[in-house]
């Protein structure tokens, strides 16, 4: 049972893309945070003028599930993650406030114009079997059911869902701008699912018993009249709508390269193979670098997501992470993906790391300290949730409960979780943040995996072999 | 102790067995009277099966448990059964649909979220489905296996509803709707809001009066069919061919002595029905229903090939069904040792094991607890002269035995 006297009041803020103009706000209301700036290392903050109230700075895909948990009494962050959440979990225990009107563009269903779909009709009659690509998954799955789609499959992705169509999704579920401006990415937008508004949300039970009415006071200057947020029906396909179809060929061999922190030592290694690519660097990137072998297809995605894309035979080989690629097989055992040699750059440790002050060495004494009670269930935060997940059985710890987040774990320890699995380089985040690493459960770096079946195929052995012959020339 | 048990599911107690059993026992019988074989088919489906257009709508396949399988990196979802016809009619199309005609009934659980978790997320059916076969027969064999089954159930006070999927959609088609207001105003109805209805006026009077016709009268014979056929002659041609149907249907039934209601709101939950549709209400609870799905096994790429069914929806009526008349399920025969020595456990087991194969039920005990509900009670004490004692619980006669063959002759004679 919770104690509600106290009087504590916890608030989940915005990283990324709402946090300047939350941060803004919370100044223009009377509820500013000291060091809640685009630039501050801190995740914990303390209100300048409220000594009861603190926040925490989580991901905006964190803050929903935290404030529906009750880590936290308030909590901003976009529509899209509100929703994301609402839909999947309807009963749960998350209520939104208000809109606080601002953000950006709209989360939008979009077709591939290479699809030949031209608008929801063409989805709902159709018995193709289509691909959905998105960040969104729960979204999706319930726009294709109340679409009455026959047959679809939802691929959930990390980041870059655009990047997908044609060659690889049907559809997908994204956020943009406007039409037109998805229109100028090759694609069709088909729905407009739900504005992308930050809006202030409130775990059930403390709206119920905690007296937050200082703090939502504070928000009544910005709580107006809401614009419309449910899922609206008009499909803002214009006549005047110009879909630029992107330059796209079907190519033998398709390989996917990393963006984001193993672009520049991915890009850097593929020089020394002697690869020679077009946009694949830092002066100009796109998600379709070229090569000067004709018949080799490049795209960008994110590493996260290449194991699951390289299974469906989207890309017969892919530069990721050994850990990602360990993360897919422990879910999917059976999936037909390999490993076939290490690049050597991108070198991580998968560690487990606690609290300074839990007065367990290792994970021996985590078990027994989990044994006796005192942190049953062990709360786990992890960005590997399959990892982690087989880690903690194979472990014998018992009971835990799996905290699925975006990165950063760090963030949630010692309020939040008990325990982190997650990857470090040098292990001095985790100092500064007064955690201790009790376990490595292995190292990995960046390495090229393949699809078995490409492996396999007399058509495209040849290729792939000269392909990764090449690559390994790369190898220091 | 802290209640261990996952939210919104249920255990069945050994007296919810026996009632289960019961059910069970009596629609097996009945269903095996009338010529139908039993089917059981796997837990998980492909949820494909289920999005299926016209299958389940989308307030059900939202509640639906589906999710990747460790195989799932196709992205193709499986699901826990939402429904029993789906996959009977799957089976079907699989392994039979060489046969002209087949007759199938299954005992299943289906799984379905539910919000609050006071109401069960697993719930079971007894289902019967006839493939092929001639229109109207088989319409009324299912409703006659149905009430068969509810009348040797010993339930009394059941009313059976019909209604027909072709009436509604012919009326919704009439309402002249746009593609997207028809699917939303066809969810409304399939949960339960017929009044969305009559608020949604039609361009044409006559239709309006239909509609409030027959969503305000319920009929009790074929007679009502007639009359509104005559009153209303302009009704569209599906409209009237529906109407036909039914009143084939409702004429057979006057004639066996079928007492029913026409409701035309007596439809709920699924999209799949193309024809008549019933169901049965006791003590202000669906205990069950059915009708016809002549689209089903087409859908999913079979014969073209018509089909109908129904189902009793068995937690509700275990919870009508009348006090125990037969056991409570407790062994006749208790045999106590009277120590836990080596020999008196051979003993025991010797003597236990005679008596179950003289067709007895017997039950071992070696705890000294008080005995209750026994027809006899057998200590065996291994001491001769007499090494057991034989107690007659009814009589209240106690004798004592001096071998194996003592006690099997008494307890055989009663």
């Amino acid at each position: 049972m919770k104690d509600y006297r106290a009087g504590y009041i916890k608030l989940a803020l915005p990283k990324g893309r709402f946090l300047s103009p939350t941060a803004s706000v919370l100044a223009d209301i009377g509820l500013g945070f000291n060091d809640y700036s685009d630039k501050t290392k801190q995740y914990r903050l303390r209100s300048t003028r409220f000594p009861n109230l603190s926040a925490k700075i989580l991901q905006e895909k964190d803050i929903s599930i935290q404030v529906a948990v009750g880590n936290y009494d308030l909590g901003i962050c976009g529509l899209d993650w509100i929703e994301e959440f609402l839909v999947k979990y309807p009963a749960g225990s998350l209520v939104k406030i208000s809109s606080l009107n601002y953000g950006e563009g709209s989360i939008h269903v979009v077709a591939s114009a290479e699809s030949g779909i031209a608008n929801l009709n063409d989805l709902s009659d159709g018995r193709n079997d289509y691909r959905i690509v998105t960040e969104y998954p729960n979204l999706a799955e319930a726009f294709a059911l109340n679409l009455r789609m026959r047959r679809f499959r939802i691929f959930p992705v990390w980041g870059a869902a655009e990047a997908y169509p044609p060659e690889n999704a049907d559809l997908a579920v994204l956020w943009g701008k406007s039409g037109a401006d998805i229109a100028t990415q090759g694609l069709i937008p088909l729905k407009r699912l739900l504005p992308v508004t930050a809006f202030l949300i409130a775990n059930k039970e403390s709206l119920e018993n905690k007296d937050l009415s200082r703090i939502l006071t504070c928000f009544s200057s910005r709580i107006t009249a809401e614009p419309p947020t449910s899922m609206g029906n008009g499909l803002d396909i214009s006549e005047e709508l110009k879909v630029s179809r992107p330059l796209w060929q079907a190519k033998e061999i398709n390989l996917a390269l990393p963006d984001g922190h193993q672009q520049a030592p991915a890009s850097q290694f593929l020089k020394r193979a002697g690869l020679a690519l077009q946009g694949y660097s830092e002066e100009s990137a796109s998600r379709r670098p070229s090569a000067d072998l004709d018949w080799l297809g490049i795209k960008v995605i994110r590493p996260q997501d290449m194991p699951l894309q390289v299974a469906n035979s989207n890309f017969d080989l892919a530069i990721t992470g050994e850990d990602w690629l360990r993360e897919h097989l422990y879910r999917f055992p059976s999936s037909p993906v390999k490993k076939l040699f290490a690049l050597g750059f991108g070198a991580v440790k998968i560690v487990t790391a606690v609290s300074q002050e839990m007065p367990v060495a290792d994970i021996d004494e985590l078990r027994s300290l989990v044994q006796s009670g005192k942190f049953a269930p062990l709360k786990v935060a992890s960005e590997y949730i399959n990892i982690a997940d087989g880690y903690l059985r194979d472990n014998h710890i018992n009971p835990y409960k799996l905290i699925p987040t975006w990165g950063a774990s760090e963030a949630f320890l010692p309020e939040d979780a008990d325990m982190l699995i997650d990857n470090v380089q040098t292990g001095k985040t985790l100092t500064q943040h007064k955690l201790k690493v009790i376990d490595v459960l292995f190292r990995s770096s960046a390495c090229l995996i393949a699809n078995k079946n490409s492996l396999a195929s007399s058509d495209r052995r040849e290729k792939m072999e000269f392909l990764t012959q090449k690559l390994r020339a790369g190898l220091r | 102790m802290k209640n261990q048990k996952c939210k919104g599911m249920q255990d069945l107690l050994p007296e919810d067995m026996l009632r289960f059993r019961r059910i069970e026992d009596v629609f097996r019988t009945c269903c095996c009277s009338w010529g139908y074989q039993e089917v059981r088919t796997p837990t998980l489906e492909y949820l494909h099966l289920f999005t299926a257009t016209g299958t389940l709508t989308p307030s059900m396949l939202s509640k639906v448990y589906s999710f990747l399988d460790w195989d799932g990196w196709s992205g193709e979802r499986v699901v826990l059964r939402p429904d029993g016809t789906i996959p009977v009619a799957r089976l079907y199309t699989d392994n039979l649909s060489g046969q002209e005609l087949a007759r199938l009934f299954y005992v299943t659980n289906i799984f379905a979220f539910e919000g609050t978790g006071k109401e069960n997320r697993e719930r079971w059916q007894c289902g019967a489905e006839f493939f092929g076969g001639a229109e109207l027969a088989p319409d009324v064999e299912i409703i006659l296996l149905a009430e068969e089954v509810i009348r040797r159930l010993g339930i009394r006070n059941v009313g059976l509803q019909l209604s027909h999927a072709g009436l509604v959609k012919a009326l919704l088609k009439e309402l002249k709707l746009s593609p997207g207001e028809e699917a939303k105003m066809t969810n409304r109805l399939l949960e339960g809001n017929w009044q969305a209805l009559t608020k949604s006026k039609s361009t044409n009077p006559e239709i309006d009066r239909l509609i409030a016709a027959l969503l305000g009268l319920k009929g009790k014979s074929s007679s009502f069919l007639y009359n509104i056929k005559a009153a209303f002659p302009k009704a569209s041609q599906d409209f009237k061919s529906s109407l036909e149907d039914l009143i084939g249907i409702t004429k057979v039934l006057d004639n066996l002595g079928c007492s029913y209601k026409i409701d035309i709101a007596a439809i709920h939950g699924f999209e799949y029905y193309t024809g008549i549709c019933f169901q049965f209400l006791a003590a202000g609870e669906k205990i069950g229903g059915g009708g016809r799905y002549d689209n089903l096994v087409p859908l999913m790429d079979g014969e073209d090939i018509p089909a109908c069914g129904f189902a009793l929806y068995v937690d509700y009526v275990m919870k009508l069904l009348p006090p125990e008349k037969e056991k409570k399920g407790e062994a006749e025969i208790l045999v106590k040792g009277k120590e836990l020595a080596p020999e008196i456990l051979e003993t025991c087991f010797t003597l236990a094991e005679s008596l179950r194969d003289a067709g007895h039920t017997a039950e071992l005990d070696f705890t000294g607890r008080k005995e209750s509900n026994y027809r006899w009670v057998v200590l065996v004490s291994g001491k001769a002269p007499s090494p057991f004692m034989l107690t007659d619980c009814t009589r209240r006669r106690r004798r004592d035995a001096a071998s194996m063959a003592e006690i099997l002759k008494v307890v055989s004679e009663g």
